[in-house]
């Protein structure tokens, strides 16, 4: 009788998940975008395991993995891309929560910014991997990695400045 | 402050703590004197701040329960048989359409399901202080006789003495296949595992162990030829997977 061979790989990969999903949520904007997303990375991971090499950094591949499946979705999201005008509204911040305000301009702050800009930000700002590391998952040079740094974090900073500057609204009489 | 001019790598690179020591120094000793680029460090400081206090409560969520049964590559199960189990699970009632559509997607709804009878099977019986099982342990030949006879097949009682848990005793249950056993188990502080054992019609299948969450109740899962077997408890996964390998060697010496 064979034993059962344990999910190693699958157990391996699990213990991913929770860093998987911070960064996918973070990159969507939308947590079920954001599991949908770490769902089809770990599909395609269970596929592709015979390719990690026993000894290699999980994390980093898992994230690879999932890099590449994001890019694949934003692609073809672009291709089809018609946002009904309501939908694009509902995601605007509502200021009604006031405490959650400075996440909620940070979140919209963060999706403002260009895709590749995005993923470097978060990488090395959330996930604080090293800029070789960062390179390695986005398959880009570090000069690449740290020119996408460099212009993601002034924008964002220059959106921050300006969604705190108009926070206020003035009312049109 | 030596000849190295200072570059937006080095700000970066301050920032993020991935400069030597030395060149720490020298980068702060340069922004002692500039105060735009101070001001710039500040800002992505308080960016990386800001990103980890919005996005770090997500690795406190738990787990959504389909990243747990992933497709697995060596199901046999045909798409029309994983429609019927994903209508099954529907009428069990308490998961959504949206739910149903990740089980659909995944070849191991059937498996799953056993899963979850086992878990709602703990839930329901685990908390009973006068009739936790119908024959008790004080009887377990009779047992062991009464639910082979009602599942078809020759039972085995694991003895988990040696994992610090005794044998309660048993009752018998109902699954989606029939007749199906629940063993009850408790150690010494009165902290129950429960084993789930039901007999299935045809597959002749062996899987990996899997493991699942459902709210509190953790369950290894697996199936062994025709015996579909399920350990749950609110205990935590180690010491879930450490007695279901025991539960294992002792069902196939």
């Amino acid at each position: 009788m064979n034993r059962p061979v344990h999910d190693v790989f699958a157990a391996r990969a699990a213990q991913h998940i929770p860093r998987l999903r911070r960064y996918a949520r973070a990159l969507t904007g939308n947590s079920s975008a954001a599991d949908d997303l770490v769902q089809d990375a770990l599909e395609r991971a269970l596929v592709k395991q015979a390719l990690w090499r026993e000894g290699s950094d999980l994390r980093a591949w898992l994230f690879t993995i999932m890099h590449n499946v994001f890019i694949n979705q934003v692609r073809s999201a672009a291709a089809r891309r018609t946002v009904p005008l309501d939908d694009a509204a509902a995601e605007l911040p509502s200021p009604q929560h006031a405490d959650r305000l400075e996440i909620r301009d940070l979140d919209v702050a963060m999706q403002a910014l260009p895709d590749e800009q995005r993923a470097v930000v978060l990488l090395v700002g959330l996930e604080q991997m090293t800029y070789d590391e960062a390179a390695n998952v986005l398959d880009v040079p570090v000069g690449t990695v740290m020119s996408r740094l460099s212009r993601g974090r002034e924008r964002l900073r220059r959106l921050m400045q300006g969604l705190s500057d108009n926070a206020p609204l003035k009312v049109v009489k | 402050m030596n000849g190295h001019p200072v570059s937006d790598a080095d700000l970066h690179a301050y920032v993020d703590g991935q400069l030597s020591a030395a060149r720490a120094a020298e980068v702060a000793q340069y922004l002692a004197l500039h105060d735009e680029d101070a001001q710039r460090v500040a800002a992505y400081r308080r960016q990386n701040e800001a990103l980890q206090a919005a996005f770090d409560p997500v690795l406190a969520e738990p787990v959504p329960v389909r990243m747990h049964s992933l497709p697995d590559t060596r199901s046999r199960t045909k798409p029309l048989q994983r429609y019927a189990i994903a209508a099954m699970l529907l009428a069990v009632g308490g998961i959504s359409g949206w739910q149903l559509h990740a089980y659909v997607a995944v070849e191991r709804a059937q498996t799953f399901y056993l899963a979850r009878v086992a878990a709602v099977a703990h839930a329901v019986y685990s908390p009973e202080v006068r009739h936790p099982v119908e024959v008790g342990a004080d009887q377990e030949e009779h047992l062991v006789r009464w639910l082979s006879k009602r599942l078809g097949t020759s039972l085995k009682i694991p003895h988990l003495a040696a994992q610090g848990y005794s044998l309660v005793g048993g009752r018998l249950l109902s699954s989606e296949r029939g007749p199906a056993a629940q063993f009850m188990y408790q150690d010494l502080k009165g902290q129950r595992l429960t084993l789930y054992v039901r007999v299935s019609g045809d597959a002749r299948e062996q899987t990996a162990f899997r493991f699942t969450q459902e709210n509190r109740v953790g369950v290894f899962y697996w199936l062994d030829g025709r015996i579909g077997y399920a350990l749950s408890g609110e205990t935590d996964r180690s010491e879930l997977l450490r007695v279901a390998e025991a539960v294992y060697r002792q069902l196939n010496p």
